[in-house]
C-alpha cells in the first residue's frame, strides 16, 4: 500500500478529519477557535469537544461531570489514558464552564462513570484512532503494526508523538461512536487503584473552592430571610424594612426585589453583620404541621395515588401464609448540610452575565439564570468551582440565583456566601416518608405476598431566590415516580416474590417543607421498612436472615453483593434475637440490601445498644457494592466508607426540626451529626465485575445498611424500631413499648 | 493593626472586631482558613495560635495581636521550627499521610483536620485511637472520612517518631 492510498483510505473512513502535513496547516491553526469565546455547549458530535492533544504531548479532556469530591475527575481521565495509551501524567482536565465544556446532563445520580464514561471512552478511541491513522502515514507503516505507549506511536523501526502529529491544532473528526474501545481484558490503568489528582492542593491549601473565588471590583453579600424556612409555597412576605437599623455600619446597602432581600458592603463582615442586624418584619406564615404531628398529617392529607407496580395476587398471596408481617415505619426529613455553606459569584451586565458557582449542572443553572434575568441563556456563562461536598440538591442553585439578584441590583459584581443558619435552614431537604409494608412467608420460608404504600411528596422545582420575587412554586417532573416515590428496584425487587403491589400516595409539595434529591433519595426509608419486614419474615420462619434472603433471591448480582457482606463480616448462620442479654449494654448484628438506581449494595452492621441510656453506636459496618465495571476501585472503597458512616449518622443523629411557623434546626448544634467518638470501623468491599456497564457507586450502600443497622437493633434487643433517626428518647421508648416523649 | 501569620508580619486594615477567618482569607488571601458555620461548632476555620488550635471565625483579630499565627498554608514551616529542622519540608507529615491514606473527598473540613491533628502529635507523638477519637471530636466532617483520617494520624505519628510511614 503506497502513501496516498493510505491517505485517500483515512479521509474517506475519518471523514472530516483534515489534520495533515501540508499547506492547509496553516489554515486550520487560523480558523482554530479559541476555546471559551463562544457560548456552549460545544458541537458533541465532534472529538474536539471532548479532548486536545498539546504540542508537548500531553492531553486535555472536556468534560461535563463535576467533581463533587468523589473522585470522578481523576476517574474519567483513567478511561480516557487508558483507551489513548497516554500515561496519568500527561492527561488533565479542565473545570466545567457553559463555553467549554460539553454538556452531559448533570452529576445525579452517581453517573459520572455510568453514562460519562462510555462518552468519554468512545471520545478518546475515536482521536486515538484519528491519531494512528496519520501516524500510518508519518510513519509509512500500515496501522496494524503501529504500537502506542506514552503517547508515543512506534512502526518500522520509527517513532512520533502524538504531540508531533497534530500538537494543539483541532482534529476535525466527527464523533460517531463507533470506534472500537479496548476490551477489559487489555486494561492498564482502568480497574487499578490510581491516586486523586486533586488531593494534594486540597490538603496544602492550593485548592480554590468556589468560597475562594474573588473578582475585581466585586462586593460581599448575604441574603436577609427569617431563620429558617417556612411552609413552601408561602415565601417569606415582608412587612416593613427598617433601613437605619443598619445605620452605623457604613458601606452597607440594603437590596431588594420582591421579597428577595439582602445586602452588600464592601467588607465581607459588614455585610454579615448588615444581614444580622437589619430589622425585618415578617408576615406570620401559614401553620405546618410541626414534627410532632407530621406523620399523622401525611396519613390523613388527601393524596394522589398512584400503583407502581403490581403483579400476582396479593390478597390470593397473603391467604394461608404460614407467617405475615405489617409495621408502619417513619423516615424523617433529613438536611443535605454541606460543610461549607454554598457560595457564588455573579456579574451581571445589562446584556449579559457571568456566573461562578457549585452547581451539579452548569446547562441547568445557566437555564434557571436565565428565566430568572429574562436574559438569553447563551448570554450568560457559568462557570464551576468546587465547594464543599453537597450529596444533592443543597442550595448551589439558590445561592446563585441569590447572587445574580444581588449583582444585578447593585450593578457591580457580587460575592455571596450563605451562611449556617442560610444552608441549614433554606435547604431542599430529603422528604419524610411513611411506609406501610406488609409481606408474608410460606412454611418454606418462601416469600409469597408484599405489599408497600409509601407517603411522600415530591421535590421543588422553583428555588427560594426566584420564589421570593414573585415566581409561582413548582413541583419538579416526575413526583410520585421513579426515584421520588416506592419503585420497584428499592422496594421489594431485589427478592423473587410472585404477588407483590407498590403504591405511592403523592402529597402536594407546596404543604410542607422544601424537598430535593439528597442523597439515596428516599432509600433510607424504605430499607428501613422494607428489610426490616423481610428480616421479621425470616424471624418467623426460624431462620438466620442472612440464608433467608439467599433463598428468596436468585438474581447472582444481588447474591453476589449480600454473600460479599455477610463474608466480610464473617458471619455465621444463627436466628437473630437468639442471644437476648439482660445486660445494660447488648450488641446486635445484622444484615441488609438495598440500591439505589443501578447498583446494587449490601450490609452488615454490628452495634452496640445501652438500654439505660437509650444510646445505640455502630461499631462495625460492612459495606459490598457491584457497580459493575469499576474504573478506580480506590474510589469506590472511599465512597464506601462515606456511605456507611453518613448512613449511621443519618440512622442515629441526623432529623430536621420544624415547628408551625418553620424550621428549626439551624446549624451543627441543633441539627447534630455523627463525631469521631461514635464514628464505627468500616469494611468496605467492591465486587468488581469488569465485564458488566458502569453504573453508579455513591448511594446504593446506604440503603443496604439502615437495613443492616435496623436489624442489628433487633437482634440486641429483640425490638423493632418504627422510626428513625434512632435517637436515645425514641430507643428508650421503643425498649419500654411505647411512643417516644 | 499588626498581626504576625506564618513567621511573617503583616499590616491589616479590618476593624479590631472583625473576626480573623475574614481577615486572613479577604486582606490575605490565604486559601486554608475558611467559613463553615461562623459559630465555632465544626472546625473548618481553624489556625494555631500560638500552637493552639483556634477557630478563627470567633476570634476577634485584635485578641490576636502579638501572638503567632500558623495557617494550613505555613504548617510545614512550623514544624520544621517544632523540629529545629534545617529545612521546611514540602509538606507536614500530617498533609502527607493525609495523601497517602487517600483521605480526602471533598476536602472542605481538611484544614480544620490537618491543623487539629499536627496540633494533638506536637503534645501527644504517639495517640492511641481514643485520644485521637477525643482530641477530633471537635472537627466534623460531612463525607463521613473520619475512619481513614484516624489511620492517617497514626501513620503521620510513625513518620514524625522517625519511622517508616
Amino acid at each position: 500500500m503506497n502513501k496516498e492510498m493510505i491517505r485517500r483510505d483515512f479521509l474517506k473512513t475519518g471523514g472530516a478529519l483534515v489534520v495533515g502535513f501540508n499547506l492547509r496547516d496553516t489554515l486550520v491553526a487560523q480558523e482554530q477557535v479559541v476555546r471559551g469565546t463562544k457560548a456552549g455547549p460545544p458541537d458533541a458530535r465532534q472529538v474536539d469537544t471532548w479532548l486536545a492533544i498539546h504540542a508537548d504531548n500531553t492531553a486535555t479532556v472536556y468534560i461535563g461531570f463535576a467533581e463533587l469530591g468523589q473522585g470522578a475527575s481523576t476517574a474519567l481521565l483513567q478511561i480516557a489514558a487508558e483507551e489513548l495509551d497516554l500515561d496519568m501524567s500527561q492527561i488533565k482536565t479542565v473545570r466545567l464552564d457553559t463555553n467549554v465544556t460539553p454538556n452531559q446532563g448533570g452529576t445525579y445520580s452517581s453517573a459520572s462513570i455510568n453514562r460519562g464514561g462510555p462518552q468519554v471512552r468512545t471520545a478518546a478511541a475515536e482521536a486515538r484512532l484519528a491519531l494512528l491513522k496519520l501516524a500510518s502515514v508519518k510513519l509509512d507503516t500500515p496501522e496494524a503494526q503501529l504500537t502506542v505507549s506514552k503517547g508515543v506511536v512506534s512502526g518500522s523501526g520509527r517513532s512520533v508523538t502524538y504531540g508531533e502529529l497534530v500538537g494543539d491544532k483541532p482534529f476535525n473528526v466527527t464523533f460517531t461512536g463507533n470506534a472500537p474501545v479496548k476490551p477489559a481484558t487489555a486494561y492498564k490503568i482502568v480497574g487499578t487503584k490510581f491516586p486523586r489528582n486533586d488531593t494534594p492542593a486540597k490538603v496544602s491549601a492550593q485548592y480554590t473552592y468556589m468560597q475562594y473565588v474573588r473578582v475585581p471590583g466585586m462586593l460581599h453579600g448575604r441574603v436577609v430571610r427569617p431563620r429558617g424556612q417556612r411552609m413552601y409555597g408561602a415565601g417569606a412576605k415582608i412587612m416593613s424594612v427598617d433601613q437605619a437599623s443598619i445605620r452605623a455600619i457604613p458601606g452597607a446597602r440594603v437590596l431588594r426585589k420582591g421579597d428577595f432581600l439582602g445586602v452588600v458592603a464592601e467588607n465581607e463582615w459588614d455585610a454579615i453583620r448588615a444581614a444580622q442586624q437589619l430589622k425585618v418584619v415578617w408576615e406570620t406564615p401559614p401553620a405546618l404541621p410541626g414534627n410532632a404531628g407530621l406523620f399523622e398529617h401525611m396519613r390523613a392529607a388527601k393524596s394522589e395515588d398512584m400503583v407502581a407496580l403490581e403483579r400476582g395476587n396479593l390478597d390470593a398471596g397473603f391467604t394461608g401464609a404460614a407467617h405475615t408481617v405489617s409495621q408502619t415505619c417513619l423516615g424523617p426529613y433529613q438536611a443535605h448540610a454541606p460543610f461549607g455553606p454554598n457560595c457564588a459569584v455573579a456579574d451581571v451586565k445589562a446584556d449579559s452575565a457571568l456566573v461562578m458557582c457549585s452547581t451539579q449542572d452548569v446547562y441547568g443553572t445557566r437555564n434557571s439564570l436565565s428565566r430568572l434575568l429574562g436574559m438569553p441563556a447563551e448570554k450568560i456563562r457559568v462557570q464551576y468551582y468546587e465547594g464543599s461536598g453537597t450529596y444533592g440538591h443543597s442550595c448551589y442553585d439558590d445561592v446563585a440565583q441569590a447572587a445574580v439578584l444581588l449583582s444585578q441590583l447593585a450593578g457591580k459584581p457580587v460575592r455571596l456566601q450563605f451562611m449556617r443558619w442560610d444552608e441549614h435552614g433554606w435547604d431542599n431537604y430529603g422528604p419524610g416518608h411513611l411506609g406501610e409494608v406488609r409481606a408474608a412467608a410460606d412454611a418454606n420460608g418462601k416469600i409469597v405476598a408484599y405489599e408497600y404504600q409509601g407517603w411522600q411528596h415530591g421535590w421543588i422545582n422553583t428555588e427560594t431566590s426566584a420564589q421570593l420575587t414573585g415566581v409561582p412554586p413548582s413541583e419538579w417532573p416526575g413526583a410520585g415516580t421513579g426515584v421520588q416515590g416506592v419503585n420497584r428496584l428499592a422496594c421489594g425487587g431485589m427478592y423473587d416474590i410472585p404477588n407483590l403491589k407498590l403504591v405511592n400516595h403523592k402529597l402536594p409539595v407546596t404543604s410542607y417543607l422544601k424537598a430535593g434529591w439528597l442523597r439515596s433519595p428516599l432509600d433510607l426509608s424504605f430499607s428501613f421498612a422494607s428489610e426490616q419486614a423481610i428480616d421479621q419474615l425470616a424471624y418467623l420462619s426460624g431462620a438466620d436472615p442472612y440464608e433467608f434472603r439467599q433463598k428468596n433471591m436468585t438474581d447472582m448480582r444481588w447474591l453476589g453483593v449480600l454473600n460479599a457482606a455477610a463474608q466480610a463480616a464473617k458471619w455465621t448462620p444463627r436466628k437473630a434475637a437468639a442471644n437476648l442479654s439482660k445486660a445494660n449494654i447488648v450488641t446486635g448484628r445484622g444484615i441488609g440490601v438495598g440500591t439505589h438506581l443501578t447498583s446494587y449494595g449490601g450490609a452488615v452492621a454490628e452495634i452496640e445498644v445501652n438500654k439505660e441510656t437509650g444510646r445505640v453506636v455502630a461499631k462495625h459496618l460492612y459495606g459490598a457494592i457491584d457497580a459493575g465495571q469499576v474504573v478506580n476501585p480506590g474510589f469506590v472503597e472511599s465512597q464506601i466508607m462515606g456511605q456507611l458512616v453518613q448512613t449511621a449518622s443519618r440512622m442515629f443523629k441526623e432529623e430536621v426540626k420544624f415547628d408551625q411557623t418553620g424550621v428549626t434546626s439551624l446549624d451543627w448544634g441543633s441539627y447534630p451529626i455523627l463525631r469521631f467518638d461514635e464514628c464505627p470501623e468500616v469494611t468496605a468491599v467492591v465486587v468488581q465485575r469488569l465485564d458488566q456497564r458502569s453504573t453508579g457507586a455513591g448511594e446504593e450502600v446506604m440503603a443496604a445498611a439502615a437495613g443492616a443497622i435496623a436489624n442489628a437493633f433487633f437482634d440486641a434487643t429483640g425490638v423493632r424500631m418504627k422510626e428513625f433517626p434512632m435517637t436515645p428518647s425514641r430507643v428508650l421508648a421503643a425498649l419500654r413499648g411505647g411512643k417516644a416523649a | 493593626m499588626q498581626i504576625r501569620v506564618n513567621e511573617r508580619s503583616w499590616t491589616v486594615n479590618s476593624t479590631p472586631d472583625t473576626p480573623l477567618l475574614y481577615v486572613l482569607m479577604n486582606e490575605l488571601q490565604l486559601q486554608g482558613p475558611r467559613f463553615g458555620c461562623g459559630l465555632a461548632q465544626c472546625g473548618s476555620c481553624s489556625v494555631l495560635v500560638n500552637g493552639v488550635e483556634t477557630r478563627s471565625c470567633v476570634t476577634a483579630v485584635s485578641k490576636v495581636e502579638g501572638k503567632s499565627i500558623t495557617t494550613l498554608e505555613g504548617l510545614p514551616a512550623w514544624y520544621a521550627s517544632q523540629k529545629k529542622l534545617a529545612k521546611a519540608p514540602a509538606l507536614h507529615p500530617v498533609q502527607q499521610a493525609m495523601i497517602d491514606e487517600q483521605a480526602v473527598q471533598c476536602g472542605y473540613c481538611f484544614n480544620g483536620m490537618i491543623i487539629k491533628s499536627s496540633e494533638l502529635l506536637s503534645k501527644t507523638p504517639r495517640p492511641t485511637e481514643a485520644q485521637i477519637r477525643i482530641a477530633m471530636n471537635g472537627h466534623l466532617c460531612r463525607c463521613g472520612t473520619y475512619p481513614r483520617i484516624m489511620k492517617a494520624i497514626q501513620r503521620a505519628s510513625v513518620a514524625m517518631a522517625g519511622g517508616a510511614a
